[in-house]
């Protein structure tokens, strides 16, 4: 036992010391470094199986993970106080490119997400996952917390604009991933009991409103399937349906890698991306499941620790927030694909295959980096 | 009621968001645990019964392809047929070694690079269940020889499926296009579910512009499969709409004694019936091979039609835009009276040549004695340049685009067929903004006698041509009896008779003593036109035109416009003729022999050309 210990001591060394470490000098964090790397692995090998073994996915897999830890590496060497600097205008920016979406966007599949800009097809939605915490985290940062009544409604109406927006083109998924950042941030900061209680009062008595009048067809059908996917089992229920038997059939040691029939014979419908998870249950069974929600809770939990641990109330809230909106994806995704929550389209975070979000999720987790390696040296130890 | 205590509440901040990280954290342990509990229970507890419905789960659905419709000429004569052709296709996963199977098949079929490389590629992206194309429109030979072959080859299969065919080859080739296999960059703007299973799509002419009618829609077949995805058996099946039909006005006998009747030259014609714009033939020469691009066409094969001088895949009678000559002035003369510059009995003397005041250029009339005096008919009939000349440093090059832009000079005519141009009625706006230059009075004066920078398709001369056939009632040309065209607004003039002056002019161009085209004279119906000359080079001031000299390539285009019987007009024809050189000598008899075929019934001798045709090819 005291071998391990030391061994693992020496090995964190150069962390540790700081001077001439080279993960202090990336601005590295190895513990996420590893689960990330560890994520990416597992992502690819499903994919690989759940596209059919095709090597034109994996390849542009890899391109994307690539970019993906690019990305990782750069904003982890941005200083935090140069986010803070930056959060109103990239918050700005966000909202008035969510404006432009909304008037002259480019439709893609019934709803209007993407900003054609000639070379390059943006998403500002997704932008707008890492800007509107940060948006948050600023403001209350320059506020005595916990937060008083005016500036909790200042910050309801900075994440409610852009949810709004997101909503409206309409994308129910990530505009919950915008939302929960922003409320993160609230409840990190100190929201009083009172209004937490207060504000889910309101919640169960919005959503007859929101039933009525906000809800797109497509999801309130998603609702109503979910409470019963056998009413239609070839239209709707259909991806529940398919999905709990893909998992279901795993069993504890899964059937192995390469042989899921639900997916390999075509009944699991974008078994590559949403539904990515219930083709991992199929192979892997619930020993690869526990594994590798266990791997989600230790990166979650990395997470919290660099919150706790970050030197300025602005890393602390935006770290936080980060971490559980990483949380908010997984529990969203493995609750909807075993049949626990409504069919809204969100990814398995790092796993499914789906260049956009995998992006801004390494950007954030960049950030959560900087956030812990930027620390002044005293704090550090 | 007390002082804020800065470094006290940063740690009681401090305290709470660990506290609340803490209680998150637990949450997520808890959420986290209840998706495994869930997990569990879909694979521990329910495990056996999801087990077997995942055996049960053995169906498939597999798209049913349409037939595509057919399409038909104005007597019922198919111009684009559907025929069944062989095709060897392989099944990924039933091939043990893929690479022995490729050389063995390389043996036994003629394979070439562009085949391999599209079949090596569909099998990355495909599905090892799916059977994927390796060469299709197989010759009797090589089924033959496949059929000795097959039982060494596992996984290898003869498939029976519809090709395109167009069996009159080059005649109808523009007017009909293609169909070819569906490219990228036509996959992202298709609708994937309705061509699901189908391979082609329309690429150019009436295929392309008639897809959606064409195509039809995409059948299903559910299909019970085995743990390895191969059929058992079919549970359920929803047959394919066959596109519909589409039947055109067009008729290939006129057809075919138009393109006959251009002889040698190069060029277009384009007739139709002014009464109600059915396209009654529709000739661009030279044509090409539709059949050469249904399957992908060969580089060669390709190489050899892009770099013909010819230009054979430029379909000259909708996409050229020539000088259309002479052919505008009995427009011209029709403005004139309109906007009051002339009357029918006014009357100049046109010398040999036109000068504006205070210059020296001498604008020539093609006659070189000049034509003496004449009126507005002699003008037409001789196709005298001086007197509209004239007539258009009068009228202005505003008026003159205002006129003209009814009668559909300068936009598109609206056809059922992609890529038409739509030529150009220049005006002063259109110089300003296209070559940045202010309107001088000599380019009026060109543009009178249809030269300089006034350009038009030989279906818009044939629109043109037809609104005046019909004193101003105009309609679009279409290509399909069930077309619904916009309806064009009827020019109204402010007197009836001043049709009656310019037909006239018409009219006396051929049955007169004094007409270009006098020598077309004659015959069991009266016939009127107007001859016209493309100028393909200018000649300059000292020079005078030696025609011996030039090479075909440079002698000028012969325009003619006709229309026929002249008392109740039933046929408008425009002739472009490239390097025809004399409009009424060259053009003339070409309009006559495709109305002859049209008002006379007289395909005789070209109907059996027609069956020779469609025989042998």
């Amino acid at each position: 036992m005291s071998m391990l210990r030391e061994g693992w001591n020496r090995a964190m060394q150069p962390y540790r010391e700081g001077d001439g470490a080279l993960f202090h000098w990336l601005r590295l964090d190895p513990w996420l470094l590893f689960a990330l790397l560890l994520l990416l692995g597992a992502g690819a090998v499903t994919v690989y199986s759940a596209s059919h073994q095709s090597m034109a996915q994996l390849t542009s897999l890899a391109a994307r993970i690539g970019l993906g830890l690019t990305l990782m590496l750069v904003m982890a060497r941005i200083p935090p106080r140069i986010y803070l600097l930056w959060s109103p205008w990239l918050f700005g920016a966000g909202l008035a490119l969510l404006v432009a979406v909304e008037l002259f966007g480019h439709v893609g599949k019934g709803a209007q997400r993407w900003l054609d800009l000639g070379f390059i097809r943006f998403q500002p939605s997704e932008m707008m996952k890492l800007a509107v915490p940060m948006m948050a985290a600023w403001y209350l940062s320059q506020r005595t917390l916990p937060p008083r009544p005016l500036d909790v409604l200042v910050t309801l109406a900075l994440v409610l604009a852009p949810m709004g927006l997101i909503m409206l083109q309409p994308d129910l998924g990530t505009a919950l991933l915008v939302g929960a950042a922003g409320i993160f941030i609230l409840l990190l900061a100190g929201l009083s009991w009172r209004y937490i209680a207060g504000g889910l009062l309101a919640l169960a008595a919005i959503i007859p409103v929101m039933w009525s009048f906000v809800l797109h067809d497509y999801q309130k059908q998603r609702v109503m399937t979910l409470l019963d996917p056998e009413a239609d089992p070839l239209g709707a229920g259909y991806h529940i349906i398919q999905s709990k038997i893909a998992i279901g059939s795993g069993g504890v040691f899964g059937k192995g890698w390469l042989n899921s029939t639900q997916s390999g014979l075509d009944f699991l419908p974008e078994g590559h991306t949403d539904f990515i998870f219930a083709v991992y249950a199929e192979e892997f069974g619930l020993i690869g499941v526990a594994l590798l929600l266990a791997l989600y809770l230790f990166i979650i939990l990395r997470g919290l620790v660099i919150a706790v641990q970050a030197p300025t109330v602005y890393g602390r809230l935006l770290a936080g927030s980060l971490s559980l909106s990483f949380f908010v994806y997984v529990f969203v995704n493995t609750g909807m694909v075993t049949g626990l929550l409504p069919v809204v389209g969100v990814p398995l975070p790092l796993v499914s295959y789906g260049g956009t979000a995998m992006v801004t999720l390494m950007a954030g987790f960049g950030m959560l980096m900087s956030i812990h390696s930027h620390r002044p040296f005293l704090a550090a130890r | 009621m007390k002082q804020p205590r800065p470094m006290e509440d940063a740690a009681r901040a401090r305290d709470i968001l660990l506290r609340r990280a803490v209680l998150a954290a637990v949450l997520c342990f808890l959420l986290l645990g209840a998706v495994v509990a869930r997990v569990a229970w879909l694979q521990v507890t329910a495990h056996e019964r999801f087990v077997n419905l995942a055996e049960q789960n053995r169906t498939r659905i597999e798209p049913i392809p349409p037939a595509r419709g057919l399409i038909h000429d104005r007597n019922g004569v198919v111009l684009a047929d559907n025929a069944p052709s062989f095709q060897v296709e392989l099944v990924p996963e039933q091939v043990p070694d893929m690479e022995a199977t490729l050389a063995h098949l390389a043996r036994v079929l003629v394979l070439d690079e562009a085949d391999l490389s599209r079949f090596r590629k569909a099998l990355k992206s495909g599905k090892s269940f799916d059977s994927i194309p390796l060469k299709l429109n197989l010759d009797e030979e090589e089924i033959a020889r496949l059929a000795f072959e097959r039982p060494r080859l596992p996984g290898v299969e003869v498939q029976a499926r519809l090709t395109r065919v167009y069996p009159h080859v080059e005649r109808v080739s523009h007017v009909v296009g293609y169909v070819g296999r569906i490219n990228e960059r036509e996959m992202q703007v298709i609708d994937a579910e309705a061509y699901r299973g189908s391979s082609h799509i329309g690429k150019t002419g009436l295929e392309r512009f008639y897809e959606d009618r064409l195509h039809g829609k995409v059948g299903y077949r559910k299909l019970e499969v085995d743990a390895h995805g191969r059929t058992l058996r079919v549970l359920e099946e929803v047959p394919a709409t066959s596109g519909e039909d589409v039947h055109l006005t067009l008729d290939l006998r006129l057809q075919a004694v138009a393109e006959a009747a251009l002889g040698d030259f190069l060029g277009a014609i384009v007739a139709i019936d002014p009464r109600n714009g059915e396209v009654l033939a529709f000739v661009s020469k030279p044509g090409f091979d539709p059949n050469l691009f249904v399957n992908g066409i060969r580089t060669g094969d390709y190489k050899a039609l892009i770099e013909n001088p010819d230009r054979p895949l430029f379909n000259r009678a909708l996409a050229a835009a020539y000088p259309p000559g002479s052919t505008v002035k009995p427009v011209m003369g029709l403005a004139g009276l309109e906007y009051g510059l002339i009357t029918p009995e006014y009357r100049m003397f046109a010398g040999p040549h036109y000068q504006l005041p205070g210059q020296d250029h001498k604008y020539r009339d093609w006659k070189k004695g000049g034509h003496g005096w004449v009126d507005l008919d002699h003008a037409i009939a001789q196709s005298c340049d001086v007197f509209f000349y004239d007539l258009a440093h009068r009228m202005g090059i505003d008026r003159m685009h205002a006129f003209f832009s009814e009668f559909g000079l300068g936009r598109p005519t609206g056809i059922d067929l992609p890529g038409e141009v739509s030529g150009l009625m220049p005006s002063r706006e259109w110089k300003r903004a296209a070559r940045n230059q202010i309107w001088y009075p000599g380019e009026t004066l060109i543009a009178g006698i249809g030269q300089g920078y006034m350009l038009a398709t030989p279906l818009q001369l044939a629109q043109m041509t037809a609104t005046l056939a019909r004193r101003g009632e105009a309609v679009r040309p279409h290509l399909s009896r069930d077309a619904v065209m916009d309806p064009l607004a009827p020019i109204k003039l402010r007197r009836e008779a001043y049709w009656d002056v310019v037909l006239g002019g018409m009219d006396h161009v051929i049955n007169s003593d004094y007409g270009t085209a006098r020598a077309l004279k004659g015959g069991p119906y009266r016939m009127a036109g107007k001859s016209g000359t493309a100028q393909v080079f200018t000649v300059k001031q000292s020079e005078s035109y030696d025609e011996k000299r030039l090479s075909r390539k440079l002698h000028d285009h012969a325009v003619f416009v006709g229309f026929a019987p002249v008392e109740q007009p039933r046929i408008v024809v425009a002739a472009f003729v490239e390097h025809g050189q004399h409009g009424s000598s060259t053009a003339g008899p070409i309009v006559r022999r495709v109305m002859d075929g049209w008002l006379l019934g007289d395909f005789e001798l070209k109907a059996a050309e027609v069956n020779d045709k469609a025989e042998t090819d």
